[in-house]
């Protein structure tokens, strides 16, 4: 615990350390980011011992805040997230030491660094705090400190109004929270989650409460409408962190709660599993409209989000219902996703940083052929696109795999209680897969295949080894959870059974049953690499002594391709958009071409966030007109300011005396 | 450790190009003409291997990966298939999950090799094909998931095993839904009518045809035979539901599967002589349709 | 003793009512400093039986600050703003007069059922108190001139502080030096404002101020 608590101090003062050499941009950078990778190595090797069978350390100080305690405890649940969050930061920072060079001629690179280490120190504190008034501290450093890095880039005006629309909805989440916390405290006396102990009529209440507060930070639909603003504006390895980890504390919210509101009902599994269908095809889809390769990414992450709920749901139904197969396999899989998505959204983001770094431009309508000038983010972006498909032999396919798996264990058990959700999440998650691949073949195909569809592809050149180690390694992640699966799989024992309350040894059995297969996916795995081996050389030696020339692309005929001809990732994902068109409302504005030799013909969709324009917009609009009939009040004349104050102090007087 | 399994093995290895022949005489035979010998795959096979490649400029090495890694997903899927209702070489429980994320391996890597190529005609084919196919995937799954709470397993061998006559007279009407609902998904994957023309090369009108136009030499070898083992596993898949012949004996279980199998390409031949190609905007509620086939089919086993 | 105090008292409200009609704003001044000389006595009445240096000194600043002090500061803003009467007020003078004995009929009968720790040392000490405070905040809200304001907001500091006197036991030296302090710091930054706001609009008006507003009506 000591270990963990000197990390956090070593990141806060490395961040300090940061702020007052800012004079010289090499130091800061240097300073900072290895403050960063200190802290996070030295919080691993504390997580570590504690997930190898240390028992569970805690430390606990009085305060003399009302209700709050500086109680910590490392159990196992916070040392697993622990890994995602510190492994990712740690990354991050050595690839923001060399991200953060180029804007050094005009801004001060002090504040990134602290925030940064900031940031981290206080999801590490998130993650171990085990008093309501800590977390709440900890949850709102943790809000402040992401957004003064989302808006690092503040000339801007969009950058400006992200940073807003983060601010607005990460404190709506926390308002939901902090209702969550006085109701809990109110009925146990007390705010340490060790003695927070609730009636079962109230746990509904509290749990719908933690859903909406958790589920914002998270990004469960339709809550989600400030990751897309968000998460473009911040520097890549920002968004990296944000997208990667900072989404999972929201998770670890969530399973926190349903350790403390012990036996849920099974209509929470129902709505986890409701909320992980819409966030997952939802998100997809929207992903798939985007032309801005972040906001694309952004909208990935809530579709990965809706996976992770997905399990989470049916691990709930599978805990209410009595059929620990369910519950465990979910919890399973959902668990395992946290880290696995942390890992390849890391890495996509870090990509797709270099791109847009290099080209000068996040479009991918202006991109095109990237592979050839940036082969090695190519590589890696080809990686973290088969893994976030859920395709073998990666790692992304080895939790979908989990989670398909609980729910046909659900389909075959006996009873119907789980059918419904059952059904719902194996046809759910199948499409979210189909979609998710037309997504990022979408993504991958036109940034860094075909040829170029503008000069900014030109300037593309791959980053710097700082730039490039953090991405090697996150790849080697993806090729290495996915071959270790069965170990890694079996040594989530601990980890859920203290999500769902059941006994260890029962949570070990029920995962023999997914490790023992899982070893034939992993020897599938390796097969499938041996004849792509066996097939390369086949054809190698069929091609040896003939002729491999290299011609042109097929072109029907016409004597100049050009770069337009290829298709646009708009046209891709039509069909798509247009079979979805109630769900997505795309906007669209055709000039045709007119008359027998027309001039100019244009074709503009635009697909804003439904939920920001249906939801949330005519709200907030409806909101400020019900509130502007209520100026009158607010005339600028002080002195009946005061008289308000008296007057009410008055009738108060009155009321309570009389 | 017997030899059973592997014989499927080698049977599918060796015998899926024929299925094109089988289906290719029926088409000729309903047209009225002679068609083309049964061999003729092979010798376009052949023909294939022995030549050259030409590689477009635009191309980089993700175009020469693409055949390679989708046969090799095909090839490690034909040890997930049963035969029969034999086990198949590798049967795990959760292995349909792996089949159908094999599939859609095949198909990332041939979507992304044909926009490799920076061409219209190879975009507007792998467009439509990842539509389709996200279409299809839950087809396909929700299927498989009625068919393992209707047996109870999670392994495709333990499933496909437990479909006998038996079963059969209980589950009636939940499998002849699947049964459609698989045709369907078997269809459309295999870019059949009325899904997609395999035999026009017309560029507006294809889908699978299409995507891989630059293709020559031993890749586009590699590609055909890959459609051909395709064809195969899907029908297998269908197949070993229709046929419910559980006897003791393996060679009348795999006489009745194999001939299921030509039944089945022969059933594709009718079909393709009969329909034409739909509209593409009808597709995708085809493709609905049997989704919520097997999704029906699923809801009533869970009642 | 208690005579004494309750002379004090009374002639504290009078001055306050005295404040409420008056018009002419140097002889607002003088009431205000009036009443600062008169709780300086008041401390010294409140603890005639334990004279220590504390009070003496206690007593002493008040004097100085509120009785001295703020009224000379406030003349200074006078002069260089030049008024001399109070503009038109919101509530007549006399109305205000009315209103002002209203006042104090409602905060006798408001401290008659006001629960107190322990008993005050005159049962004119809260009724006053309230009666000085609620005349303050009135001020404040009827007078248009900056300055006036000002003086009411002294007033009111004043009702706060004879209920502290008269109530509380034995308060720490540095809680009423750092009231004074408060006060002192807030007449300070508001003769200022005053004098700046007078430069930049040439009147101390602030019913016209409203035209810094942000938005249109």
């Amino acid at each position: 615990m000591l270990l963990l608590l000197g990390a956090t101090v070593l990141l806060v003062a490395s961040g300090f350390a940061a702020v007052t050499i800012q004079q010289s941009p090499r130091w800061c950078n240097a300073v900072g980011a290895s403050g960063a990778v200190a802290g996070c190595l030295l919080g691993l090797l504390s997580a570590l011992r504690a997930l190898l069978g240390a028992s569970d350390s805690s430390l606990r100080l009085a305060w003399e805040v009302p209700g709050g305690a500086f109680f910590v405890q490392m159990d196992v649940l916070s040392a697993f997230f622990l890994f995602p969050v510190l492994g990712l930061s740690a990354l991050a920072a050595v690839y923001g030491s060399e991200y953060l060079r180029h804007y050094q001629q005009r801004k001060w690179l002090g504040p990134p660094w602290f925030f940064f280490n900031l940031l981290v120190a206080s999801m590490v504190l998130v993650v171990v705090a085990r008093n309501g008034v800590l977390f709440l501290i900890a949850w709102e450093v943790m809000a402040l400190a992401s957004f003064f890095l989302v808006t690092f880039d503040d000339e801007s005006v969009e950058v400006r109004e992200a940073g807003w629309t983060y601010l607005v909805a990460t404190h709506v989440g926390t308002a939901f929270l902090l209702a969550f916390f006085v109701l809990a405290g109110r009925a146990s006396g007390s705010l340490d989650f060790d003695r927070l102990s609730v009636a079962p009529t109230e746990a509904s209440l509290l749990f719908l409460l933690a859903v909406v507060g958790f589920g914002t930070k998270a990004g469960f639909a339709p809550f989600h409408v400030w990751l897309p603003e968000a998460h473009p504006a911040a520097p890549s390895h920002v968004s990296a962190v944000m997208s990667g980890v900072m989404l999972k504390t929201g998770i670890y919210g969530l399973v926190r709660t349903l350790t403390i509101l012990a036996s849920p009902p099974a209509w929470w599994g129902w709505l986890l599993c409701g909320i992980g269908l819409v966030s997952g095809i939802g998100g997809v889809l929207f992903a798939l409209a985007q032309r801005d390769v972040k906001r694309m990414l952004a909208y990935s992450s809530v579709e990965n989000i809706g996976i992770i709920a997905l399990g989470l749901g049916i691990g709930v139904l599978g805990v209410a219902t009595g059929v620990p197969a369910l519950a465990v396999l979910g919890f399973a899989g959902g668990l395992l996703h946290v880290v696995n998505h942390a890992v390849v959204k890391g890495l996509l983001f870090l990509a797709a940083g270099s791109v847009a770094h290099a080209t000068g431009t996040r479009d991918i309508e202006r991109l095109g052929g990237a592979m050839k000038r940036m082969p090695y983010t190519g590589a890696v972006f080809l990686i973290a696109a088969i893994a976030i498909c859920g395709l073998p032999p990666l790692n992304g396919f080895v939790s979908e795999w989990l989670i398909f798996l609980g729910a046909l264990h659900g389909s075959i058990s006996p009873g119907r209680s789980a059918a419904i959700p059952v059904l719902a999440v194996i046809g759910g998650l199948a499409l979210i897969g189909g979609l998710a691949a037309a997504c990022f073949t979408r993504a991958f195909g036109v940034v860094f295949l075909g040829t170029a569809r503008s000069d900014h592809v030109t300037r593309a050149h791959e980053p710097g080894l700082a730039m490039r180690l953090p991405m090697l390694l996150l790849a080697a992640g993806c090729v290495l959870i996915g071959s270790f699966a069965p170990l890694l799989v079996g040594g989530l024992a601990p980890v859920i059974a203290s999500a769902t309350g059941l006994q260890t040894p029962q949570v070990a059995t029920h995962l023999v049953s997914a490790t023992r297969p899982l070893q034939y996916v992993v020897w599938s795995a390796l097969g499938l690499l041996v004849v792509v081996a066996l097939l390369a050389g086949l054809r190698r030696a069929l091609l040896a002594d003939r002729r491999a020339e290299v011609g042109l692309t097929w072109d029907c005929g016409y004597v100049q391709p050009s770069a337009r001809m290829q298709y646009t990732a708009s046209s891709f994902a039509q069909p798509l958009m247009h079979l979805f068109g109630v769900l997505l409302q795309t906007q669209q504005r055709t000039v045709t071409p007119a008359g027998f030799f027309p001039r100019a013909a244009s074709l503009i969709t635009k697909t804003p966030d439904v939920c920001a324009e249906r939801l949330y917009q005519p709200a907030f609009r409806g909101i400020g007109r019900g509130l502007s009939s209520l100026r009158w009040l607010q005339h600028g004349r002080v002195h009946l300011y005061v008289l308000y104050i008296a007057v009410t102090l008055l009738v108060l007087l009155v009321w309570k005396l009389g | 450790m017997s030899l059973a399994p592997f014989v499927h093995l080698l049977l599918a290895l060796v015998c899926a190009p024929l299925l094109f022949s089988v289906i290719n005489r029926t088409k000729a035979m309903i047209a009225g003409r002679d068609g083309q010998v049964l061999l003729q795959p092979y010798y376009d096979l052949a023909k294939l291997l022995k030549k050259g490649a030409v590689y477009s400029g635009t191309t980089t090495w993700v175009f020469r990966a693409g055949p390679v890694v989708g046969l090799a997903a095909l090839l490690v899927a034909t040890a997930l298939v049963p035969f029969g209702g034999r086990a198949a070489p590798v049967a795990f429980a959760g292995d349909l999950i792996l089949f159908a994320s094999l599939l859609g391996l095949l198909r990332f890597f041939t979507v992304i090799a044909a926009l490799d190529t920076g061409s219209s005609f190879e975009g507007m084919g792998a467009s439509r094909e990842v539509t389709f196919s996200a279409l299809a995937e839950p087809a396909l799954l929700l299927g498989l998931a009625a068919v393992a709470r209707q047996t109870g397993s999670l392994s495709l061998s333990t499933m496909y095993a437990g479909v006998d006559l038996d079963t059969w007279v209980v589950a009636a009407p939940v499998f002849a839904l699947l049964a459609g609902a698989l045709l369907v998904v078997f269809l459309a994957e295999n870019a059949r009518i009325p899904v997609d023309d395999p035999t026009t090369h017309l560029e507006l009108t294809m889908i699978h045809e299409v995507m891989v136009l630059d293709h020559g030499g031993p890749d586009l070898a590699f590609i055909l035979y890959a459609s051909a083992l395709k064809l195969w596993l899907l029908g297998m898949l269908l197949v070993g539901l229709v046929v419910p012949v559980r006897t003791a004996n393996p060679w009348l279980d795999g006489g009745a599967a194999t001939a299921g199998m030509i039944g089945v390409a022969i059933l594709t031949g009718i079909i393709e002589s009969c329909m034409a190609r739909w509209r593409l905007t009808r597709v995708p509620q085809l493709l609905v349709a049997a989704s919520v086939l097997s999704a029906l089919a699923l809801a009533l086993m869970l009642r | 003793m208690s005579v004494w105090v309750d002379t004090a008292l009374v002639l504290l409200a009078l001055t306050s009512l005295l404040l409420v009609a008056s018009s002419r704003l140097t002889r607002c001044i003088r009431i205000v400093a009036f009443q600062g000389s008169i709780l300086g006595v008041l401390t010294l009445l409140v603890h005639h039986d334990e004279l220590v240096l504390r009070t003496l000194m206690l007593a002493a600043a008040i004097v100085a600050l509120k009785g001295a002090a703020f009224p000379w500061l406030l003349s200074r803003v006078l002069q260089d703003a030049d008024v001399r009467r109070e503009v038109e007020p919101l509530v007549g003078y006399i109305s205000s007069l009315l209103i002002g004995t209203l006042m104090l009929a409602v905060s006798f009968w408001l401290s008659a059922r006001l629960p107190l720790p322990r008993p005050a040392v005159s049962s004119l000490v809260v009724p006053i108190a309230l009666f000085t405070t609620l005349i303050g905040l009135f001020v404040i809200v009827t007078r248009r001139t900056a300055l006036t304001q000002v003086l009411a907001y002294l007033v009111l500091e004043n009702g706060i502080y004879v209920f502290g006197v008269g109530l509380v036991q034995g308060t720490p030296m540095l809680v009423e030096l750092g009231v004074l302090l408060d006060v002192f710091v807030a007449v300070f930054v508001m003769g200022i404002a005053i004098f700046h706001i007078n430069r930049e609009f040439d009147h101390i008006d602030t019913e016209q101020l409203t035209l810094l507003k942000d938005w249109a009506e």
